[in-house]
């Protein structure tokens, strides 16, 4: 079962595709007998070489000058799919991508089916799986109506695998004009210094919740130990909310989905919100006061017991450990 | 300035959600709150009206049954007034047509400079209405903020990214999509809750906004949801009670798991 031409919304980091998009192509090639990618930046002969090992086969590239990179997209993409008629196009469940989606949503009168964890074919029907009621039920919903349908979905959702492809050709397009939306200009662009992995990418995952207790606990707590253990720092929807980490941080079904060798949970009670992103971690390790906090129902082991007098006990018998 | 602050009313988070068995969408029949994470863009709204000296906000909404609890708590909060969009044909609209909905009452509400949004709802979650409501009204949008300035008729905001935050900004009018606790949301005080009972709410149908029963709901929404199944469970593990000495129990679970 396949259908004819799907098309992913590749993004970068630095110089090379992101993990996100090589997920989606490896998905791609699975149900697609054409595959081809669409990207806003002006280094797509940078990323041609890993875009085609995952398979694929063109790259239609253009450049968004200083516009805001999704509205560019859109834009483009509203053009291309008029000449090259895509069966489906997909989007990771990223920042930029998220735009992008939205504004083609309205231009061509489709539906975006959203947050997707799954993709599957059933006969000449594509249907998306979403996670639910904190990962306990998964909805599908196939699309009706008309051609390109458009998904988005959430990275780590799939995982990536080279086809050992050669390079895609680049196809450049102009860049479009995007009307009042194309005013909207970036200006700079700030990086922050990040030690260790990425939260998504990362092989350990430290989140701390509501139980750390305040915004200051969270770096002797919380990054502390995610240092520690060379993993990155994560967040439950309440600390963000209340403002004591940025929203970049947030694990969970408004938040980002993180799949580890290992969970470490400090403070999080477990409202589904919250597991939705991390249930699907290999190893969870949960600390929390209340016993009767739902985190333990998935936890291969909890502690029941105050994160502020385990954790610095745990870290100086790691740093003792060596 | 005229801000128009689109804000969700939800079951309460809290409670365990339920699927209708006929619909399979969401039920959403009881008593709603407003959603948490619009209280940010309440909050930024009244902020911005007053560093402008002048203008008021108004809040924009759908929901079934003529619903108005949670738009009290932001009438409440300080907002002037709502427009509510509710009818029997709205139910099982997709993301889409909601868009389109809400960009059709920014209209009704009229001489709007700036749309506030948030990220996404606590129950659908979809992350896609800001940019489409913009998309639909033709005007830029900047979303993700963590901070907004207005000034010299721009908007200027802090747009959270994957490495850090970028300075993005647009001409105004524009829709502005707001990331939960960059503001610290008031709560209503008793004079705010007695006012918001008398602010005007517009109630208004689709069909007032020039849709017909075909474009939204179940009927404009080209989706279908094929089935509704059980995710692959995980079993909960062992539990221990700390003792003061639980860390080194932690410390040979690393060690089985090869990390120390």
């Amino acid at each position: 079962m396949s259908i004819e031409k799907v098309w992913v919304y590749a993004e970068s980091e630095g110089d090379k595709p992101a993990t996100s998009t090589l997920e989606l192509l490896t998905k791609a090639r699975e149900i697609a007998t054409t595959v081809e990618c669409v990207y806003v930046g002006d280094n797509a002969d940078a990323l041609a070489g890993v875009l085609g090992e995952y398979g694929a086969s063109k790259v239609h590239a253009v450049s968004p000058g200083d516009a805001l990179p999704g509205v560019i997209g859109a834009a483009a993409l509203v053009e291309l799919v008029g000449a090259e008629s895509p069966d489906l196009i997909l989007f990771a469940q990223t920042y930029d991508a998220r735009d992008a989606a939205a504004r083609l949503s309205v231009r061509l009168d489709r539906t975006v089916l959203t947050n997707g964890g799954e993709l599957r074919l059933d006969g000449d029907r594509v249907i998306v799986g979403t996670a639910i009621f904190g990962g306990n039920t998964i909805v599908d919903t196939a699309f009706t109506g008309e051609k390109p349908y458009l998904a988005m979905i959430r990275p780590k959702s799939f995982a990536a695998e080279s086809a050992s492809g050669s390079a895609s050709p680049v196809a450049t397009v102009a860049t479009p004009d995007a009307g009042r939306a194309g005013e909207a200009k970036v200006l700079e662009r700030h990086v922050e210094e990040r030690e260790g992995p990425k939260l998504e990418e990362a092989a350990i995952v430290v989140s701390g919740g509501r139980g750390i207790g305040s915004a200051e606990a969270y770096g002797p707590l919380v990054d502390e130990l995610a240092k520690l253990l060379q993993g990155a720092s994560g967040a439950s929807r309440a600390i963000v909310d209340a403002g004591w980490v940025p929203y970049s941080k947030q694990v969970g079904q408004t938040g980002k989905t993180v799949k580890p060798k290992l969970y470490i949970a400090l403070g999080i009670s477990g409202a589904t919100q919250h597991l939705v992103g991390m249930k699907g971690s290999d190893v969870i390790l949960a600390i929390n006061k209340d016993g009767e906090a739902p985190i333990f129902s998935v936890a291969d082991l909890g502690i029941v017991g105050d994160v502020h007098k385990v954790v610095p006990k745990l870290i100086e018998a790691i740093q003792a450990h060596g | 300035m005229n801000i128009a602050v689109c804000v969700k009313q939800i079951p309460d988070p809290a409670v365990p959600g339920e699927l209708n068995p006929e619909t399979s969408a969401l039920k959403r029949e009881g008593k709603l709150i407003l959603d948490d994470s619009d209280s940010y863009g309440v909050e930024m709204a009244l902020q911005l009206v007053t560093a402008a000296g002048g203008g008021e906000v108004t809040l924009v909404s759908m929901a079934p049954n003529n619903e108005t609890s949670g738009l009290r708590t932001a009438l409440a909060m300080g907002a002037a007034k709502a427009v509510l969009v509710s009818d029997d044909t709205l139910a099982g609209s997709d993301a889409l047509s909601t868009a389109k909905i809400l960009a059709k009452s920014v209209e009704r509400v009229g001489d709007i400079d700036l749309v506030l949004t948030a990220t996404e709802s606590t129950d659908g979650y979809t992350g896609t209405i800001p940019a489409q409501i913009a998309e639909a009204l033709g005007w830029p949008s900047l979303t993700f903020a963590k901070s907004v300035a207005i000034a010299d008729g721009k908007v200027k905001i802090q747009r959270q990214t994957e490495a850090g935050f970028d300075d993005v900004e647009a001409p105004l009018p524009a829709v502005v999509s707001v990331t939960a606790g960059v503001v610290e949301p008031r709560y209503p005080s008793f004079k705010g809750i007695m006012e918001a009972k008398k602010k005007p709410v517009d109630e208004v149908t689709a069909g007032d906004l020039g849709f017909n029963p075909d474009q939204v709901g179940w009927a404009g929404s080209h989706q279908e949801i094929v089935e509704v199944r059980a995710a692959p469970a995980r079993e909960a593990g062992e539990k221990i009670e700390d003792d003061g000495e639980s860390h080194a129990r932690i410390v040979t679970f690393l060690e089985g798991l090869k990390i120390i």
